[in-house]
């Protein structure tokens, strides 16, 4: 093709994006666009998949029955959407294989919320109050982002989040209500969840790469700092039903905004752990990079199963 | 017409002891059929427990999610087994309760469930083995003349039919897939086989339920268990253990090592926060 043909098609192909169709598969596509889908679709489905780590913790010590199986269920929620995420990002000519092997060998990052240690309880609430809360307001516009697959499989993955944030609210709401050492538990929690998740929200508008055209593509609808306004403004109102005081001094309702004014945020921090210095950065891929290391001798016997079971098909058939 | 005042007080007590003795039977029935839904439950709690430890660390995502739903399935039968017995022990005692503030020799579920996960091929053996017995068991006791535990039994059957699918194929690719696999599912079944008896045996509460029509008598699903186990073995060119000496003492409380471990997790939060709720 020459230059001019390509300038064509990619004009036809951002024509085709304003106009709100969705692209598919099989749709011609500049290798720009391929690569940051599959850079973008990768990164959020290896955080379904590192984020069933911190709350999977908590399984065998769940406090109940009731919450034990609830645990499960959530747990379970984001394995089908890491299983979505990735099959959507399988369309795009990259391998689950691949994917991996970028996620083991840290190229491919997830999100930095999951190198945090889910120390008590409360952080199960924790984690479905604040940590879906954010994802829903990072996902919620996607569902209606360019690329075919990755809007399907949002739609489904934000039904299924807001679930699990309206079950972590409740999680709690039940400890505000209990015991003054439950609430204790609980505001403990908050007082450890609730930067980490204004900074999933990422780095400020001023320092954030990539905008622009994300937001051509409808990979990103509103800026970083936007989204984050509108986590605060939405969880606020949420923690004084708690009853839980939000670990910042320099919040204060502005009339004149109509939003909540909030104290600097710990930018330092962020970036230490977005580069691999967190708190739990190497028990995360220990265990990821562990569970694929210990697994291979099943895959390979899978494999060989399955190769054994056509050869003998095929010499029956003969 | 004169009334003897003695002959009242005589039937009266006449009365009261029938009164008690009925009462006596029917504490007495009672106790045994909550020890026997114990006897159950317990199985799907601790293999539960123990396939929860698993979620995130599996060799496939697939893999990981129907150990996860495994899980799940399990504990969704212990919620609805404890929720009878809570009923039927009629004391306050919660599902909670009877599930998590128990002490170790309380616990009756049989020793299988309780091994560790070794590794994948343990972890699917221990699954296989358990689920073919829990399958032919659940299809006794859906005829039940306890209407409760024949429902529970009924609505368990779709889930562990899918286990048994599950786990037996998971035996029969590792068996039959390479050297590395056969070998390691090989061992697993070898070293798992030792606890496969005592899935027959019978307690005194077994005994009980089974003379009132409730309760499933285990003795009758020995035989086409070990054949068809055998056989799903044979299909996955691996070896029937022939080893003829079993452990046994869970059903009477006396478990491994490895149970003691497993409580402390499963009870950590009721035994740090004591009466409180969640
Ligand atoms: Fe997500
Ligand atoms: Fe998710
Ligand atoms: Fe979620």
């Amino acid at each position: 093709m020459s230059d001019e043909q390509i300038k064509n098609l990619e004009e036809q192909f951002e024509a085709r994006i304003a106009r709100d169709e969705k692209i598919e598969p099989k749709d011609w596509m500049p290798e720009k666009y391929r690569q940051t889908h599959i850079r973008q679709m990768s990164q959020h489905a290896h955080s379904e998949i590192v984020g069933m780590l911190p709350e999977g913790n908590w399984i065998t010590r769940a406090p109940s029955l009731r919450r034990k199986v609830a645990l499960l269920a959530k747990v379970q929620d984001e394995a089908g959407h890491g299983l979505y995420l990735y099959s959507a990002t399988e369309t795009l000519g990259i391998s689950r294989d691949e994917m991996y092997e970028q996620l083991h060998t840290g190229k491919a990052k997830y999100s930095s919320i999951f190198n945090y240690p889910t120390i008590t309880w409360a952080d199960m609430g924790a984690i479905g109050w604040l940590v879906d809360g954010a994802a829903i307001i990072n996902q919620v516009p996607l569902c209606n982002t360019s690329y075919g697959p990755y809007a399907r499989a949002m739609i489904r993955v934000c039904k299924e989040e807001s679930f699990h944030q309206r079950q972590g609210f409740e999680i709690m709401l039940k400890l505000c209500n209990g015991t003054p050492e439950q609430k204790e538990m609980a505001q403990d929690a908050l007082n450890r969840w609730w930067w980490p998740s204004l900074m999933m929200l990422g780095p400020t508008d001023a320092e954030s790469i990539h905008t622009e055209q994300s937001m051509k593509w409808k990979l990103k609808r509103k800026s970083n700092d936007d989204l984050r306004q509108q986590f605060i403004d939405q969880t606020v109102p949420q923690a004084d039903i708690l009853g839980l005081t939000i670990p910042d001094q320099d919040l204060k309702w502005n009339e004149e905004r109509g939003s909540y004014d909030f104290g600097e945020i710990d930018w330092d921090e962020f970036w230490q752990v977005v580069k691999g210095h967190g708190p739990m950065n190497r028990e995360r891929m220990k265990a990821r990079v562990g569970a694929w290391e210990r697994g291979e001798w099943v895959r390979d016997a899978a494999m060989a199963y399955v190769e054994k079971k056509q050869e003998r098909k095929e010499k029956q058939a003969v | 017409m004169s009334i003897d005042r003695d002959e009242i007080e005589i039937s009266l007590k006449a009365r009261c002891e029938a009164i008690r003795k009925v009462s006596i039977e029917v504490n007495m029935k009672n106790e045994n059929l909550y020890n026997y839904i114990l006897g159950i439950a317990d199985n799907s709690l601790i293999l539960g427990q123990r396939m929860g430890e698993l979620c995130g660390h599996g060799p496939t995502l697939e893999t990981d999610i129907a150990c996860t739903n495994i899980s799940l399935d399990l504990f969704g039968q212990v919620r609805s087994y404890f929720q009878y017995a809570s009923k039927i022990a009629g004391d306050g005692r919660t599902e909670d309760d009877i599930a998590m503030l128990r002490k170790e020799r309380e616990y009756i579920n049989v020793l299988l469930v309780e091994q560790p996960n070794t590794d994948f091929a343990y972890t699917m053996a221990r699954q296989f083995l358990f689920d073919v017995y829990h399958l032919a068991f659940l299809v006794e006791l859906q005829k039940s003349a306890d209407l409760t535990l024949s429902a529970i039994a009924s609505k368990s059957i779709k889930e562990v039919s899918y286990h048994e699918r599950f786990s037996s194929d998971w035996v029969k690719r590792l068996g039959d897939g390479t050297e590395e696999s056969n070998t390691k599912m090989q061992e697993a079944i070898d070293a798992l086989w030792t606890y496969t008896d005592e899935l027959f045996h019978q307690t005194e509460a077994d005994k009980a339920m089974v003379a009132e029509g409730i309760g499933v008598d285990v003795t009758k699903l020995k035989d086409s268990y070990y054949r068809h186990v055998s056989e799903l073995l044979e299909e996955a060119t691996l070896q029937v253990p022939e080893s003829k000496y079993f452990q046994k003492g869970g059903k009477e409380g006396i478990h491994t090592e490895h149970l003691g471990y497993m409580l402390a997790e499963l009870q950590y939060m009721q035994r740090t926060y004591p009466n409180m709720e969640w």
